[in-house]
């Protein structure tokens, strides 16, 4: 008995998220159908999978936005599904998240959006504020962007504000939701460098939400993939390189047509021009 | 038959489940006392809800005192008693178009506002961040909303009745020759102030409660899509309207329904 409990206690301190039977529909669609996973701490952890496999959902069901139908979502050692909403936002102090929209606030600027959550959640003097996110803009290359309006901002722009505004608070956990969709090369490449940068010298655990497999297997440290509702690999990115399942190989490789087909299922093509024989 | 029977079922369902989660906004939102730090927030939300909303306001109000001045005294001319428009065109006012009006109003220029901004804060995430950051939008976004709505719209329909009365007098006195006299004294006599002006203002708070209540819920209730926002919004305006007017008839017949 002890020694579960020590087990479990020691899996908490390795581990910053553990997820156990995680149940969760919306509507008649199953979206997780009994999911376990563990997220180490101050490593990148990447979660793939095909469109439509719940990556979001997953984030947002541990940011505590979405609750299960079954299951237990342990951050830091706290059920996330049981919190009350008071707690649950105390908690969220703890977490910052990158949205794929970004999410800046229109109608404050750069220097407001990244101001926000120390102004809400401290009593830092204002001195002390500018400086805080003077030196978080800096580490996103865009101190000199202070004064531009979100609407001013290029998408590559935006989401590295939206990740110094992540920070400002210094969380122990960063989520990113897709962050490289939509971005040209030079924009994913500083997002890349910086996701990496950040986990390194803020000590940081992240969890990256993904399908762009190139660009996460460069930086992520382990790697989950999704679908049907279950992990069905995992493992860090050469292990799944290598991964022996024709399924994980058609994902990592990006191939059209394998195991999941490239046309959704339909009568044979010479029925449908020809007509029934 | 049946079938008939389990939609309109799943109908009710879903409409108690709304008013649910309406009735679970508006407490969680107003829940506790405001901070010193929401006191900027409110001030502007008076200023987008309130002071913007003034112009439109103004203008109707001006507009429909000297209206109702001039189908009045068209027809109490006939009888000779157009010493009686200054009193009809306060009762009116004061009674039914102040509260009525000024809420159509608001329900178009500030509640469309209110849900349209409110919606595209949910598409674009920006809630979704807030919470993320632990800060709580119904506090933080909600909340400024709804008192602003229930202090702005009595004293815009204050100012409805008072440039409507203004505009009717300008329209009977200073233009068809009313006895200025008659007209004012006529009003003062004639109106009383718990009777109309009370009950109007009492119109007024219901209105301001209804319409608020029912814009920024649209809005935190939207569908995140742009079609979402657009059908929330036409829903804000299409829903407040029947309320105001269904509670309108009502609330008169409470207030002054000693008909004989």
């Amino acid at each position: 008995m002890s020694e579960t409990s020590s087990e479990s206690r020691s899996e908490t301190q390795s581990n910053l998220i553990q997820v156990r039977d995680l149940f969760y529909a919306r509507g008649e669609r199953v979206i997780f159908n009994g999911l376990n996973l563990d997220i180490p701490r101050g490593e990148i952890t990447a979660i793939m999978g095909p469109s439509g496999t719940g990556k979001t959902t997953l984030l947002r069901i541990i940011g505590g936005q979405v609750k299960p139908d079954h299951g237990q979502v342990l951050v830091d050692g706290q059920d996330v599904c049981k919190l009350s909403r008071r707690d649950l936002l105390e908690l969220r102090r703890g977490m910052g998240m990158l949205f794929q929209s970004s999410a800046l606030f229109t109608d404050l600027n750069v220097y407001e959006n990244v101001a926000f959550p120390l102004r809400v959640h401290t009593n830092l003097e204002e001195r002390l504020v500018r400086n805080i996110v003077l030196m978080k803009l800096n580490s996103v290359g865009l101190r000199g962007a202070r004064d531009l309006l979100p609407s001013q901002l290029s998408g590559g722009m935006a989401r590295r504000v939206a990740l110094a505004r992540a920070i400002a608070l210094d969380p122990s956990l960063i989520m990113y939701d897709e962050p490289f969709t939509g971005q040209d090369p030079i924009a994913m490449g500083v997002l890349l460098t910086l996701i990496k940068g950040l986990n390194d010298t803020l000590g940081l655990t992240s969890l990256l939400v993904s399908h762009d497999i190139h660009e996460t297997v460069t930086i992520a440290d382990k790697i989950y993939v999704i679908a049907d509702g279950e992990v069905v690999a995992n493992g860090s990115p050469a292990v799944l390189k290598n991964h022996s399942s024709a399924r994980i190989q058609q994902f990592m490789n990006g191939s059209p047509d394998g195991p999941v087909p490239f046309h959704y299922p339909a009568d044979e093509l010479e029925y449908d021009l020809l007509g029934a024989p | 038959m049946l079938r008939f029977l389990r939609v309109l079922g799943q109908e009710a369902l879903e409409s108690l489940q709304t008013l649910g989660r309406a009735s679970t906004l508006w407490v969680l939102a107003l829940w506790g006392l405001p901070k010193a730090a929401d006191v900027p927030l409110a001030i502007k939300q008076f200023y987008n809800v309130g002071v913007l909303s003034m112009v439109i306001v103004s203008l109707s109000a001006f507009s429909i005192g000297a209206v109702i001045s001039l189908q009045f005294y068209t027809q109490l001319v006939r009888f000779g008693a157009e010493s009686t428009v200054g009193l009809g065109l306060a009762l009116t006012v004061l009674r039914e178009l102040g509260p009525v009006v000024t809420a159509l109003l608001f329900a178009g220029r500030a509640g469309s506002a209110i849900t349209a901004e409110i919606g595209l804060m949910k598409t674009t995430e920006q809630l979704s961040s807030m919470e993320m950051m632990g800060v709580d939008p119904l506090h933080r976004i909600v909340a400024p909303r709804l008192w602003a709505g229930f202090f702005c719209l009595p004293l815009l329909t204050l100012i409805f009745c008072v440039i409507a009365i203004y505009g009717g007098a300008l329209v009977a006195v200073d233009w068809l020759g009313v006895d200025s006299g008659s007209f004012w004294y006529g009003m003062r006599d004639g109106v009383q102030i718990g009777r109309d002006i009370g009950n109007g203002m009492i119109k007024a708070v219901i209105f301001a409660v209804l319409v608020t209540w029912i814009a920024v819920f649209q809005g935190y209730d939207t569908v995140p899509t742009a079609e979402g926002i657009g059908e929330a919004t036409t829903r804000t305006v299409v829903y407040s309207s029947i309320a105001i007017l269904a509670f309108d008839f009502v609330l008169t017949l409470v207030m002054f329904g000693d008909f004989k």
